[in-house]
């Protein structure tokens, strides 16, 4: 796939796939978050739709297609209907770039992990966009908690990057990859040598991923009991569908990377038998992960959440980059 | 991660805007309206609004007979249904002297502690909600079915119970529920640890309860707040203990108090509530009499002899108590109502200033209100 | 410490002491009336007990334990009385002696510490119902009141804010008043 179409059909090809995969991730992904959800609480979830409440989505979708899009009065109207599209947009563009299995990807960059980190941060913008058109007071609210939320967590994460990529020494998401071949312990998540506290970045990460993607115990943008939808307060229909599509394609995206620079990617964790299987794998794995930490955890406070980032994760990621800096030069690499 | 002081000045210009949480929104858990005046995140006056489910049940009572009124007194509180009752057919009681027998009176025990823990259980789900935690909700609502279920074969109502009747109960208890009884305490023991392993050791509800919406209690005393709300205070006040009614007095029980005042005391008082009431349901079995359930001769239109005729009762929220002015005719005078979460959400306005919104959530949340039960 | 029913009844006696007549010549000492039934009487007679009584009462028959009928005037100092021994307030409430002409206005006070309810009673003509707010003491007062001006349409001066608190906004009735029809 990575050398044989032309270059036009590999972009409607690389358009078309992206776009199905997030239409069809996010329909199958609240499908199993509910399923999930209804096994955490003791009961079945969807049921009645389809075998299993398989076509649950289906139904969902129609019924948000069918609804109208209000734009309520004295709302920014271009912004409030732009919000929703550029919270997608950049999902899929990182899409793009992600190494699903050796020759699976829409287009190998040589610096990957910048355009993930480029546009990954562009869609807490879209969102307080959307919020701040919307002319409503819990949708201004959600606005501002989540360029606080954005700023605090963007530090530690792009900390934990630059700790990762003196591991590497590359962006290309490909070749990071091809770095952990092996065996699971040759997956950067527990190269010890180069850093002790490599397991730690992978938390430090992890919690800001889950901050960075608006989830539950970080769900201070939506955050129903209090901003009854926050920044999605006023979206109806498909406005709304798109702001959840793009959610859980967020979701994917962060563990996806997750997957790229932790968990060795498409790599088997015995060192034979390599592939995409793999990398949906320990994608999918870790989604699961975010879904259960979301139905088992109460909300954080706002500025609990503040200062987890300020005053614990950054000086944490700061000391880790520190320290994997000395372990490398004394290892002479 | 200290939250910062609950007096703690807000930043910025001094510009306020105005918030109207409700009377539709998810933490209201009903139509409660907060008129809030903020200053970016920060409450600077909180003022509620209620009466949006006012249905004056205090004139209904001054045009229908005793026995009439009996089944609206379930109604104000949803949630307790089993106390509001108990509270009206004790102050009928008390006015005619009459002798409630003692089987009547253990029923009147069982029933009213399995009601308090349903409600406790309503409530730690609704406030696990409040607090963004989903799940705690259905596991306290599959135990909550089991009482529902329990009192709905004996009462015939799920939730407005209209069981106790002026000298004794409606009819009485088989062994089925007996058995049913027995079976839930074991099994809500158990359960409780569980929740105390899930949910109050969780680091996020600690660091968002701990320390949070501090009411003093002289703050309690002066507006009157009862129930969990001046037990996590510091004081023992249950009204099962300093003005006993029923058969109270004859059962071991401790009432927790909790001395911090702030939301994860009144969690814990709660909590512990229903351990207690379990204890109560447990002794209460263990020794309930034989004999009558009703009092003989007790007239199907009862005329209470002139005079006023108080009781109060320790609902899941707190002092319940009626008020009934009699003029010797079948229909009463006045009917007053005081109930629990009236004077529980006055003391809001005050205790929740300069607090942050999602801290005030908790707070409006550990008060365990119920709407109707403010509006009557 | 929490006081005994008999020490709050002195108190209230001697602070509040009936109004003497303008030819009789002063009780000697605060006079106890014995313990009594319950509070009250039919309508026409209702709350014609004089201001300055304080009575113990039947608290198996009527669940309180005394109450003390005071002078509109007297119900802030009693309230401050009130206070002063640790009590809570409980409620205020209103009743209407509609065939007697007049409105009385009860005050609830629980002990959080004590067995012991404490009701103080006032009453005030039908046709001007005024008294003073104790919201200052109590501020748990404002809502009990505000209610009580709701139903009745007792005012309660220097009250903060006389608002309907459970009716309408723009209710202008009292639907507890013996005299309102629908």
């Amino acid at each position: 796939m990575s050398v044989s179409l032309p270059e036009p059909l590999r972009l409607f090809a690389l358009l078309a796939g992206a776009m199905a995969f997030v239409g069809l991730n996010a329909a199958y992904l609240v499908w199993a978050e509910r399923k999930a959800a209804g096994r955490f609480q003791r009961r079945p979830g969807p049921t009645e739709a389809g075998p299993a409440g398989l076509l649950q989505p289906v139904a969902d979708v129609l019924k948000l297609i069918s609804k109208q899009l209000m734009v309520p009065p004295g709302a920014d109207a271009v912004l409030f209907r732009a919000a929703p599209v550029l919270v997608l947009v950049p999902a899929m563009i990182c899409l793009a770039v992600i190494p699903f299995g050796e020759r699976w990807v829409a287009r190998e960059m040589p610096l990957g992990l910048l355009v993930l980190f480029a546009f990954g941060s562009i869609q807490v913008m879209a969102v307080m966009l959307g919020g701040w058109a919307s002319r409503n007071k819990y949708a201004i609210i959600s606005a501002a908690r989540i360029v606080s939320q954005d700023v605090a967590y963007e530090i530690p994460m792009l900390l934990v990057m630059i700790t990762l990529l003196m591991v590497t020494g590359t962006m290309d998401l490909g070749e990071i990859v091809r770095q952990q071949a092996g065996g699971f312990w040759r997956w950067h998540l527990f190269r010890l040598d180069a850093n002790p506290l490599m397991p730690l970045t992978f938390v430090i990460y992890y919690i800001c991923m889950l901050a960075e993607t608006n989830r539950a115990p970080f769900d201070m943008a939506e955050a129903e009991s209090e901003l009854v939808a926050g920044a999605y307060t006023e979206y109806s229909g498909m406005g709304f569908g798109v702001f959840f599509m793009a959610e859980y394609a967020n979701i994917v995206v962060g563990c996806a990377t997750a997957t790229v620079l932790f968990l060795g990617g498409w790599q088997s964790p015995i060192g034979v038998g390599s592939g995409p299987v793999w990398f949906l794998a320990k994608l999918y794995g870790l989604v699961f992960s975010v879904i259960w930490v979301r139905w088992t955890f109460p909300r954080t406070q706002f500025y609990g959440l503040l200062n987890l980032s300020w005053k614990i994760l950054i000086p944490a990621s700061l000391f880790i980059l520190v320290l994997s800096g000395a372990a490398l030069q004394l290892s002479g690499s | 991660m200290t939250p910062p002081p609950a007096t703690v000045q807000a930043p910025g210009s001094g510009e306020t805007f105005l918030l109207n949480l409700g009377p539709q929104h998810p933490a209201t858990h009903g139509v409660l309206r907060l008129k809030l005046t903020m200053d970016g995140e920060y409450i600077t006056r909180a003022e509620p609004v209620c009466g949006y489910v006012h249905r004056m049940h205090e004139k209904m009572g001054e045009n229908r007979k005793y026995a009439q009124f009996l089944p609206n007194t379930s109604r104000i509180d949803y949630l307790s249904a089993m106390h509001y009752t108990h509270a009206f057919v004790g102050a009928v009681e008390r006015a005619l002297g009459l002798a409630v027998p003692p089987r009547a009176e253990y029923i009147r025990v069982i029933t009213s502690e399995l009601n308090r823990i349903s409600s406790h259980l309503v409530w730690f789900g609704a406030f696990l909600l409040d607090l963004g935690g989903f799940t705690p909700l259905l596991y306290a609502f599959d135990d909550r079915e089991q009482i529902l279920d329990l009192l709905e074969a004996i009462t015939g109502s799920r939730l407005t119970y209209c069981y106790y009747r002026f000298g004794g109960v409606c009819h009485d208890i088989d062994n089925a529920f007996l058995e049913g009884t027995r079976a839930f305490v074991a099994r809500m023991r158990p359960r409780l640890r569980l929740y105390h392993e899930l949910v109050t050791d969780n680091i996020i509800l600690r660091n968002r309860l701990i320390g949070i919406g501090p009411i003093p209690l002289e703050l309690c005393r002066r507006y009157g707040a009862t129930g969990p709300v001046i037990r996590g205070s510091g004081a023992a006040y249950d009204v099962r203990k300093t003005e006993p009614y029923s058969v109270y007095p004859q059962f071991d029980f401790d009432v927790p108090v909790y001395p911090e005042g702030d939301s994860m005391a009144r969690y814990r008082v709660r909590m512990d509530e229903i351990e207690q009431s379990l204890r109560i349901v447990e002794q209460a079995l263990e020794r309930l009499p034989s004999g009558p359930v009703r009092a003989e001769g007790v007239p199907r239109v009862l005329k209470l002899p002139a005079g006023e005729f108080c009781c109060a009762v320790e609902a899941a929220r707190g002092r319940f108590a009626v008020r009934i002015v009699s003029d010797r005719r079948e229909i009463p005078w006045r009917v007053k109502l005081r109930t629990p979460s009236f004077s529980n959400l006055s003391l809001f306005e005050e205790a929740s200033r300069g607090m942050m919104l999602p801290d005030a959530i908790a707070l409006l949340g550990s008060l365990d209100l119920v709407i109707p039960d403010i509006d009557r | 410490m929490t006081p005994s029913p008999e020490q709050i009844a002195r108190e209230l006696a001697s602070r509040f002491p009936p109004s003497p007549p303008a030819d009789a010549p002063p009780p000697a000492a605060p006079a106890l009336a014995s313990t009594g039934g319950p509070a009250g009487a039919t309508p026409a007679e209702g709350g014609a007990a004089e201001a300055g009584t304080v009575r113990m009462l039947d608290y198996a028959r009527c669940g309180c334990h005394l109450e003390a009928h005071v002078q509109p005037a007297q119900v802030v100092a009693a309230a401050a009385l009130m206070d002063q021994f640790g009590f809570a307030l409980d409620t205020i409430t209103g009743l209407d002696w509609l065939p007697a002409g007049r409105m009385e206005i009860v005050y609830d006070f629980f002990h959080p510490h004590a067995t012991l309810r404490v009701a103080v009673r006032t009453r005030v003509p039908r046709d001007q119902p005024d008294v003073p707010t104790v919201s200052s003491i109590f501020p748990g007062a404002n809502w009990h009141e505000r209610e009580t001006h709701d139903f009745f349409g007792i005012r309660f001066l220097g009250h903060p804010g006389l608002t309907p608190l459970l009716l309408p906004e723009e209710a202008a009735f009292h639907p507890l008043r013996k005299d309102f029809t629908g």
